[in-house]
């Protein structure tokens, strides 16, 4: 009857007419850059005014082209993607473990009273101690190894993704556990089919905010200590900084930078993903 | 699977005695901890409902109605007596109760999934099942591109896809404007007839319970018991607007003010 109605109002008529879907594409994007694209050129004019102002010598702040061209020359390095290569592959590696750990301490203290009375409360202490404290422990523990950079990346990314998906738990509307377990859900597949998707959009903003964690504390870390001689993202960082090498070290400032970004927007767009499905948002129509 | 209440009373000659029974309460009473005190939603009540009988009941707000379904559907505990269904039970709730992260569709296959179907199967069952309540060509919206209306039958569609023998329904098209609410009742009437359920429909609106009902019981107020039955006799199809449903209508309201008055 509801489709009835639809075909007999020809909601096609009344449609405004639409515009050519990959112009109407080229639009969206557009509109979503250039606010960005303002401000990094808005940044790169105030840097060159800055180093034209004679403020501080060229050797201590070079201008934005010199840094463009470093960057270029770095870039047809192999030395550099072996460095980002490494970074990415202990901050993959210590992200996923920080993931597994959060989600398994995340159902068992929503399953279990005792366990949100004894580790929750642990899980707030943890998340705000700044995981970089942990390094001189992990040292000790692991000796200066690959294990002591994944252990601080965990401990800073966990808590954060632990604490996302809890409160994502929490705050599933009981109606739908109520809706689950009526057509006979219990357990674990009221925890598959009801209670995690229904988290899931608390889920992604943990998993978003302990992803800047664990990029943090993979920072801090390779900046702090060369584990098996590897060269990193960080270390390249502090190796230029004791060359007193300003150029390669904004260079590699703007790399950490333009990833940081990538990453992000790429989480944002999953969320809004989520979001939208999940009818979140308003929608567009 | 489905048996948290057939595994609570098997007790042969109680089975035996109400073969025609599809559900039957007995001196059930179910209280709640309330702050310091405790809370008696129900006190001692008894009710029978035949197979596919459409029995409705009527009471104030609190009178304990969604308490007594509730148990019904195993997801509360009785304090005292008994509550028994024979065979399966599906819920509807007052809000729209869809999972919104699935599609119309997907909210029925899980309901098939969850009962075992095969996922060859499921598909197609969902697309059929959403035909029954005419919702055809809304399988792929979730459920907030839906109207209040649509999401009922949507829920009414995964209601059916638990192969139910028992339909238990909480104030179903309580939020529903008229129109609407007009229209799901004929199309609830017709799925009934189709397939010989048994319905037990709550609500608060005598006229609603008038219009669908075979028998109507009218509940006390806190704590909630049977006070009063009324057999509807009027001939089917019930219009809402028909004077003789609106002096049974107005005798049942006349009750549930005298309940409310008395007992509140």
């Amino acid at each position: 009857m509801a489709a009835e109605l639809a075909s007999q109002l020809d909601l096609h008529a009344v449609a405004p007419p639409t515009p050519h879907p990959v112009r109407k594409s080229i639009a969206r994007t557009w509109s979503g850059l250039w606010p960005k694209l303002g401000a990094i050129l808005l940044t790169l004019i105030f840097w060159q005014l800055v180093v034209w102002s004679g403020w501080r010598p060229q050797s201590a702040l070079p201008g934005p082209w010199p840094v463009a061209h470093r960057l270029a020359t770095d870039l047809s390095h192999f030395d550099f993607y072996a460095g980002m290569g490494v970074t990415l592959r202990r901050a993959a590696l210590g992200y996923v473990i920080a993931a597994g750990v959060a989600v398994g301490v995340a159902i068992l203290i929503g399953r279990i009273e005792l366990a949100r009375r004894s580790v929750g409360s642990l899980l707030v202490g943890l998340q705000s101690m700044p995981s970089i404290a942990w390094l001189p422990f992990a040292i000790l523990l692991l000796q200066r190894s690959e294990s002591a950079i994944t252990f601080v990346v965990v401990m800073g990314a966990a808590p954060a993704i632990a604490a996302g998906l809890l409160s994502g738990i929490d705050h599933v509307h009981p109606l739908l556990i109520r809706v689950g377990r009526a057509m006979g859900a219990d357990g674990l597949r009221l925890y598959r089919h009801v209670i995690i998707p229904a988290a899931l959009p608390a889920f992604v903003g943990g998993l978003k905010q302990g992803w800047a964690f664990a990029w943090r504390s993979l920072m801090s870390a390779e900046l702090l200590l060369v584990a098996a001689n590897q060269t990193s993202i960080g270390q390249l960082l502090q190796s230029a900084g004791k060359l007193l090498d300003m150029q390669q070290l904004l260079a590699i400032m703007i790399v950490i930078f333009v990833f940081g970004i990538l990453v992000d927007s790429l989480f944002g767009t999953l969320d809004t993903a989520i979001r939208r499905r999940w009818g979140l948002l308003g929608s567009e129509a | 699977m489905w048996a948290p209440l057939e595994r609570e009373i098997v007790v042969s000659n109680v089975l035996a005695l109400s073969e025609k029974h599809a559900l039957s309460v007995e001196r059930l009473s179910v209280a709640f901890p309330h702050g310091d005190q405790v809370l008696l939603a129900l006190d001692g009540t008894t009710l029978e409902v035949k197979r596919g009988e459409f029995v409705c009941v009527v009471g104030a707000s609190g009178s304990g109605k969604s308490t007594l379904l509730n148990v019904l559907a195993g997801l509360d505990r009785p304090s005292a007596g008994r509550a028994h269904v024979h065979g399966r039970v599906a819920l509807i709730f007052q809000e729209s109760a869809l999972l919104p992260w699935l599609t119309a569709a997907g909210n029925v296959e899980l309901a098939l999934e969850l009962r075992g179907v095969p996922a060859s199967a499921r598909r197609q069952l969902a697309y059929e099942l959403l035909g029954r309540v005419h919702m055809t060509g809304f399988e792929k919206r979730r459920p907030h591109e839906l109207s209040g209306g649509m999401k009922q039958r949507v829920a009414l569609a995964r209601a059916l896809a638990q192969d139910a023998d028992v339909l238990l329904m909480d104030e179903p098209f309580g939020a529903l404007d008229a129109i609407s609410r007009d229209l799901l009742h004929e199309e609830l009437l017709r799925i009934w007839r189709e397939s010989r359920l048994t319905i037990l429909f709550v609500t608060h609106n005598a006229r609603e319970a008038v219009r669908l009902g075979d028998r109507v019981m009218v509940f006390t107020s806190r704590p909630g018991r049977v006070a009063h039955e009324v057999r509807v006799d009027l001939p089917r199809p019930r219009s809402l607007d028909s004077p003789e449903l609106a002096v049974i209508a107005g005798r049942i309201t006349d009750r549930l003010k005298h309940e409310v008055t008395n007992g509140g």
